[in-house]
C-alpha cells in the first residue's frame, strides 16, 4: 500500500487536504459552498477546451477557474450570487459539451477528471501542485485578518475600510487557484466534498477561527488517508470514500455540537465574537 | 421561411419529441424556478440534478427503470436537504453542499461498478450532458404526469409560498406553516428537477430552472407578472435553442453539429445579461425608493449571527 506508484498518492493527496481545509475553512465561513462546487466542476470544462487546442489541461483549467471567479465575483457584486453562479456553472459545463462534441477524447479520462484518479498520479505533477499549493496558503496568510472579519462580520469589516466585494473577488481567485491545481490530481467532486465536509465539521466542534482550521486539516487528511486506504483495498473510487465520509463526520459533528450547546449555552459564540472582535479593540 | 428552417425540421419525429419535452420542462422549470431564485435555493435546484442522477445511475446498476431512479434519488435528496437544513441561508447551502458530495461520492460508486460490469463507459456523458434529440416518445406522458403534480403543488401553497419566499418574518407572524410550506416546496422542485434532468440532461434542467426566472425577476418586480414572463422566455430559449442546434447540422457541413444543450444555454445566458443590463439601466434612473424596494427580492435579511457554532 506504500510502495511504487502508490508514494505520490499519498504525497499529492496530503497536499490536497491541507488545502481543502485551509480553502474549506473560509468557504463554510463566507456560506461559499455554491462557488466551491461550481468552479472546480466548471473549470474541467476548461481541460476539455485545453485537450482539444491541445494545450496544457493546467492552462486551460485555470483560465476557466479564473475566469468564472472574476464573472461571478462582478456579476454577483449586488446581493447573494448564486444565480449568477448557477449560470456560470451551466454555461461553461455547455462549452464544455461542446469542446467534448469536437474531441476524441476517451471517455476515462473524463470520468477521472471528475471523479478524480488519485491512485494515478505522477511524479511530475507533485511539484506544481506543490508549489500552487504554498501560493494558495500563502495568499490566505497574507489575508488572514480582513479575510476573517469580512467573512464573519461584513458590516464591522466595512467600516474598518475593508471593501466586502473587493474581499470576495479575491478569496474566489483564491478558490479559483485552489480548484485548477486540485482537480486533475484528485477530481472535480472530490474537491468540493473535501472543502465542505471536513471545515463543517471543525466549525461544529470549535468556533475559535485558528483552532478550527487546524481540525478542518486534520479532518480533511484523516479523511483523505482513510479514503485512500479503503479505495486500496476495496478498489472502489477514492470520491466515493471522500463522500460518505465527509457527511459521517458532517453529522456527528452536528449531534456533537447539539449535545453541547444544551449544556454550555451561548458561550462557544461569545468568545469567537471576543476572539474576532480583537483587532478592532486593539488587542 | 425556407433559409430559417433547414428541410425536415417539422418532419423529423425526434425534433417533434425535442419541441414537446423542451416546451413542457422549460415552463414547468420557469415556474417553480422563480420561487426557488426567490427564496435563494438557486444552490439547492442545482444540487437535486446531481443528486437525482445518483438514483438514475443506482437505477442502471440494478437494472430498473431509469425514471424510477430519477425520481426517488431526488425526491430523497430534496428530504436530506430538509431534514440537515438550518434557517438560516449559509447554513442552508452548507447542508445542500454535505447532501451533494455524498451523493456525488455513490454516483461516482455507482458508475464505476456499472462500468466495470457492463463496460457502458458513455453512462457518465449520458447522465451530465443529456441529449434532448435522444429523449424517446413514450417518456412524453410520464414527464407531463410529472410536470401537473409539480405544477400542482404550487398551485395549492401559491399564497402561503409567495408570503415566505418574499417577507419570512411576517409569514411566521401570520401563523403560516412556515416548515410544512419549504418542505413542500422542496417536493415541487425535486420532482420538476429529477424529471427534468433526466430528460433533457443536468445542465440543461440547471439552466431553464434558473435563467428565464432571473431574467424574468430583472425585468418586473410583480411575482404573478414574472411567473408568465419566465415561462414565455423559457419556452422561446428552448424552442430557438433546438432550431438553432437542428440548423447547425447542415451550416458545418463536414464538421460536427453543435450540441443542443449549448445552443439553448447560450440563449439563455444572453437573455439574462442583456435583462441585468437594461435593470442595471432603469434603476439608475428610477427613484431610489422603487429601486431599493426590487432590490429587496433578491437580498434576503442577514439572519441569525455569522460565529454560531453547528450550523
Amino acid at each position: 500500500m506504500f510502495s511504487g506508484f502508490m508514494t505520490n498518492a499519498w504525497i499529492v493527496a496530503t497536499i490536497v487536504a491541507i488545502i481543502a481545509g485551509v480553502v474549506g475553512f473560509f468557504v463554510v465561513l463566507r456560506g461559499d459552498a455554491f462557488p466551491a462546487h461550481a468552479l472546480p466542476n466548471g473549470a474541467f470544462a476548461g481541460a476539455a477546451g485545453a485537450a482539444l487546442i491541445g494545450a496544457n489541461a493546467l492552462v486551460g483549467l485555470g483560465t476557466f477557474a479564473v475566469a468564472a471567479a472574476l464573472g461571478i465575483g462582478w456579476l454577483g457584486r449586488r446581493g447573494r450570487h448564486d444565480v449568477v453562479t448557477a449560470l456560470a456553472l451551466v454555461m461553461m459545463l455547455a462549452l464544455g459539451a461542446v469542446f467534448l462534441s469536437h474531441t476524441t477524447e476517451y471517455s476515462p479520462e473524463i470520468f477521472a477528471l471528475l471523479f478524480g484518479e488519485v491512485l494515478g498520479v505522477s511524479a511530475s505533477e507533485i511539484l506544481p501542485t506543490a508549489l500552487l499549493a504554498l501560493a494558495c496558503v500563502a495568499a490566505i496568510a497574507l489575508l488572514y485578518r480582513p479575510l476573517l472579519l469580512s467573512s464573519a462580520m461584513p458590516e464591522v469589516a466595512e467600516a474598518k475600510g475593508i471593501r466586502p466585494h473587493r474581499m470576495e473577488m479575491v478569496f474566489l481567485v483564491v478558490l479559483a487557484l485552489a480548484t485548477a491545481m486540485t482537480v486533475p490530481v484528485v477530481g472535480a467532486l472530490l474537491i468540493f466534498s473535501l472543502m465542505i465536509g471536513p471545515p463543517a465539521v471543525a466549525r461544529a466542534l470549535t468556533s475559535r477561527p485558528p483552532r478550527s482550521i487546524a481540525l478542518s486539516v486534520l479532518i480533511a487528511l484523516a479523511t483523505v488517508w482513510a479514503a485512500i486506504a479503503s479505495s486500496y483495498l476495496t478498489n472502489w473510487p477514492v470520491g466515493f470514500f471522500v463522500g460518505i465520509f465527509g457527511a459521517t463526520a458532517f453529522g456527528l459533528g452536528r449531534t456533537i455540537s447539539r449535545f453541547r450547546s444544551v449544556h454550555t449555552r451561548g458561550r462557544p459564540q461569545i468568545r469567537a465574537l471576543a476572539e474576532i472582535t480583537a483587532p478592532i479593540r486593539g488587542q | 421561411m425556407g433559409w430559417l428552417f433547414e428541410p425536415g425540421f417539422f418532419t423529423s419525429p425526434q425534433v417533434y419529441t425535442a419541441l414537446v419535452i423542451g416546451g413542457v420542462t422549460a415552463v414547468v422549470s420557469a415556474i417553480v424556478g422563480v420561487f426557488t431564485v426567490v427564496r435563494g435555493q438557486s444552490f439547492a435546484g442545482h444540487a437535486l440534478t446531481d443528486v437525482s442522477a445518483t438514483g438514475g445511475s443506482g437505477a442502471l446498476l440494478v437494472g430498473v427503470n431509469p425514471l424510477a431512479g430519477f425520481i426517488v434519488g431526488s425526491l430523497a435528496g430534496a428530504g436530506a436537504m430538509e431534514a440537515a437544513g438550518v434557517r438560516h441561508v449559509r447554513g442552508r447551502d452548507l447542508a445542500t453542499g454535505i447532501v451533494l458530495g455524498a451523493s456525488i461520492g455513490v454516483a461516482s460508486l455507482f458508475l464505476y461498478l456499472t462500468t466495470s460490469t457492463t463496460a457502458t463507459t458513455g453512462a457518465t456523458q449520458q447522465i451530465l450532458f443529456g441529449s434532448i434529440f435522444v429523449t424517446t416518445a413514450s417518456t412524453v406522458p410520464i414527464v407531463a404526469l410529472f410536470s401537473v403534480i409539480s405544477l400542482g403543488i404550487i398551485a395549492a401553497i401559491y399564497r402561503p409560498l409567495l408570503l415566505t419566499s418574499v417577507n419570512g418574518d411576517l409569514a411566521v407572524a401570520k401563523g403560516v406553516p412556515v416548515r410544512l410550506v419549504g418542505t413542500a416546496f422542496m417536493a415541487a422542485l425535486a420532482l420538476a428537477v429529477g424529471l427534468s434532468s433526466l430528460a433533457i440532461g443536468a445542465i440543461l434542467s440547471t439552466a431553464l430552472l434558473i435563467g428565464p426566472s432571473a431574467t424574468a425577476l430583472h425585468l418586473t418586480r410583480r411575482i404573478s407578472r414574472s411567473l408568465i414572463l419566465a415561462a414565455l422566455i423559457g419556452l422561446a430559449t428552448t424552442w430557438l435553442g433546438i432550431l438553432l442546434a437542428y440548423d447547425s447540422a447542415d451550416w458545418a457541413s463536414g464538421h460536427d453539429s453543435l450540441p443542443v444543450s449549448f445552443c439553448i444555454v447560450g440563449l439563455i445566458f444572453v437573455v439574462y445579461l442583456a435583462s441585468a443590463v437594461a435593470a442595471h439601466l432603469t434603476t439608475a434612473s428610477r427613484p431610489v425608493d422603487s429601486a431599493g424596494e426590487s432590490a429587496a427580492y433578491f437580498r434576503p435579511v442577514p439572519e441569525g449571527d455569522a460565529c454560531s457554532p453547528g450550523s
